[in-house]
């Protein structure tokens, strides 16, 4: 782990734990605990949180380190009307709501851009490289990404009637370094979260025709002081900081 | 609108709030006629869910009058008067599509969140904590109701609100604990808790065959009420050294072949093992008191049945998981699945097996909800069941 990174996770561990301590719930305890681990990590320079979070890392020859990602999730849909939607890549902003947007260049080329912690965002190109219609889709990022990536979605039938299992493995060079996804982790903001987040959107709207909210329901007048629940507020971030830590992070 | 909302432990206030929208395709917003304070709305008052947030509104048992729709409803219309069972279901995923509604996989917006503490998410609650899916509750002027279709029991006009109210959530809840013991002539079930799903657990287990009920409680009045409506023999635990022995020398020392606990994570007791559980919860060492469940396992026959319906949220400590091993005992609980039994219940009450109004023993205006919290959390001036007219 670099001095940067430890630092980094150090400073976020510190603010977890507190805000963890602060909540004074499960939720908050979680936190505090994921807070420690971090700090720890920072201190030593070990990463226990790998594991504990589920985090693959994966030694690479170019660029040091890549992490893997692998969901699955039971569909009660058949595996055509599923792979039909997926296919579709300008559907898949309504199932993750990190993807900004996605264009369709070509059949098979596409450009993303999506949100990344703490208010950055990522662009990059991707093309699908294979696909069997009902079973499977892979798709690669292009040279030249913000996030190199790799992935595949597969769909089978699963038994007794129960519908589809869809699988999504996918493989990604996390930005800020290996860390810097723990935290986002902790955060919500991470690929694994996503991703699983993204999957059962994809149900919920095959399977129902909505995502469940409670985004503008009415609630009691709220009391003055409550945590805002963001360490970074997006909107303070400017669009030139974003700029700067990409070229840094390619510098470093 | 007028709504109940939750400020801190033993804090709610009838506050103004904004009316609900339609939000989703699915939604229908409803003008609520009548609705009640559960034994469950004890649980966030007293301040055992930590997930709840200042301001969130309460309130899961509630019917009405359909008054707007959203573009997907089909079944419903503007006027229909409806109960709306307190668990959310899609009707489409595979739990739901096999009858076990509490479990729908598809109507948790905190899905993740549930599942860090459950390994899985299950069907959302109306007010009922953002663990359970942060849905502004029923105990309000208008509530808006996601999955109109799938949950809303239409009623007939020969009813009062008073007669069906419960099927939103105590009469099936105590109806299923009793199905949950797959009664058999001769059978004796013994009911832990005699609060309002007692009651219904109580008179269910008659209505299912059960040879004698034995109410559990200390409440006078809720005893008197067991044995009223449901020629229940009871014990006032707080008269009898030991509830497990005085449950043997009734039952011919065979014990009960059912056992129901309908008291959840909150049961008082005066034992020593109870003053262990209230010191560890109140450390944060255990999140549920389960004095009652602890009895029932001793007390019940071999090869007999738990079946719980009073709620547990999180951990329990020293139980006798050896006795239950060694009888050969068989556990069901959970949440209730409500959309199974509206409409077979219905007909009961249709049919003048069950009125359930008999439970009601207060009616107040929504204004004073704050007031009606503190009685019915205190069992004072022998409440039973609060209704609240908005
Ligand atoms: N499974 C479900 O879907 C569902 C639905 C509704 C309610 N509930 C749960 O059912 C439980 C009861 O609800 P209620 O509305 O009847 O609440 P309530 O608080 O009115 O009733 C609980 C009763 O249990 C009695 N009690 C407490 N400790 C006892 C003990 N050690 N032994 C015997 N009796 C004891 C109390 O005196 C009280 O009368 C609660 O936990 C509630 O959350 C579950
Ligand atoms: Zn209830
Ligand atoms: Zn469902």
């Amino acid at each position: 782990m670099g001095d940067n990174e430890r630092l980094l996770v150090s400073l976020g561990g510190a603010a977890l734990l507190l805000r963890g301590l602060k909540r004074g719930d499960w939720a908050g305890l979680a936190a505090a605990a994921a807070g420690s681990g971090l700090l720890y990590m920072g201190a030593t320079g070990r990463n226990p949180l790998a594991q504990a979070f589920g985090i693959r890392f994966v030694e690479t020859r170019d660029c040091g380190r890549r992490v893997e990602v692998v969901k699955s999730m039971t569909i009660n849909r058949p595996a055509a009307e599923l792979f039909a939607f997926w296919r579709d890549l300008r559907n898949l902003p309504r199932i993750m709501p990190h993807l900004r947007s996605i264009d369709v260049i070509t059949e098979k080329r596409s450009h993303w851009i999506v949100d990344a912690p703490a208010g950055f965002t990522a662009e990059w190109d991707a093309e699908v490289v294979n696909e069997k219609p009902g079973t499977l889709i892979a798709w690669q990022s292009c040279d030249g990404s913000d996030v190199a990536n790799w992935g595949v979605v597969r769909f089978a039938e699963a038994p007794g009637g129960r519908g589809t299992e869809v699988m999504v493995e996918l493989e990604y060079e996390p930005l800020a370094g290996t860390a810097g996804v723990a935290l986002a982790k902790v955060l919500g903001e991470e690929p694994s979260q996503q991703v699983e987040d993204g999957l059962r959107h994809f149900k919920q709207i095959m399977e129902t025709g909505e995502v469940p909210t409670v985004e503008g329901q009415p609630r009691g007048p709220q009391p003055k002081t409550v945590w805002s629940g963001r360490l970074v507020p997006r909107s303070t971030v400017a669009p030139s900081r974003i700029i700067s830590l990409r070229k840094t992070r390619y510098l470093s | 609108m007028k709504a109940v909302c939750w400020y801190g432990t033993q804090d709610v206030r009838v506050e103004t709030v904004d009316d609900p929208h339609i939000l989703n395709p699915h939604d229908a917003i409803i003008k609520v006629t009548l609705t009640a304070i559960c034994g469950s709305d004890l649980h966030l008052y007293n301040g055992y869910n930590p997930s709840m947030k200042s301001g969130d509104i309460l309130g899961h048992e509630f019917m009405g009058e359909v008054v707007e729709i959203g573009p997907a409803v089909t079944s419903l219309h503007i006027g229909d008067r409806v109960v709306i069972p307190f668990a959310i279901a899609c009707g489409q995923c595979f739990y739901c599509r096999r009858q076990l509604w509490s479990l729908c996989d598809n109507t948790n917006p905190n899905a993740a969140m549930l599942e860090k503490v459950y390994q899985d998410s299950t069907a959302r609650l109306f007010g009922y904590s953002h663990l359970f899916g942060g849905y502004a509750g029923g105990q309000a002027e208008y509530v808006r109701v996601p999955f109109a279709d799938v949950g809303a029991l239409r009623v007939p006009p020969e009813f009062n609100d008073e007669q069906v109210l419960f099927l939103s959530d105590i009469f099936p809840t105590g109806y299923m604990a009793a199905e949950n013991c797959t009664i058999q002539t001769g059978d004796t079930v013994a009911v832990w808790g005699c609060g309002p799903v007692g009651q219904f657990a109580i008179q269910s287990a008659r209505l299912l065959g059960a040879d004698r009920v034995i109410a559990i409680d200390r409440f006078p009045e809720r005893l008197r009420m067991a044995q009223q409506y449901g020629q229940a023999d009871v014990i006032n635990y707080e008269d009898s050294d030991d509830v497990v022995d005085r449950l043997r020398s009734m039952t011919g020392g065979r014990g009960p072949d059912a056992c129901i606990d309908a008291v959840g994570m909150e049961a008082h007791g005066t034992t020593l093992a109870a003053w262990y559980d209230r010191v560890k919860q109140s450390a944060s060492l255990e999140t549920d008191r389960p004095i009652a469940l602890r009895e029932c396992i001793y007390a019940c026959r071999k090869g007999g049945t738990i079946s719980i319906p009073g709620v547990y949220s999180g951990f329990i400590d020293k139980m006798p998981f050896g006795a239950a091993f060694g009888k050969a005992l068989t556990f069901k609980m959970g949440q209730t699945h409500v959309h199974r039994y509206m409409r077979p219940l219905l007909e009961l009450i249709q049919r003048r097996a069950i009125d359930p109004s008999f439970l009601i023993t207060h009616r107040v205006p929504l204004s004073q909800a704050r007031e009606a919290y503190e009685m019915f959390c205190n069992k004072e001036d022998s409440c039973i069941k609060v209704v609240l007219t908005p």
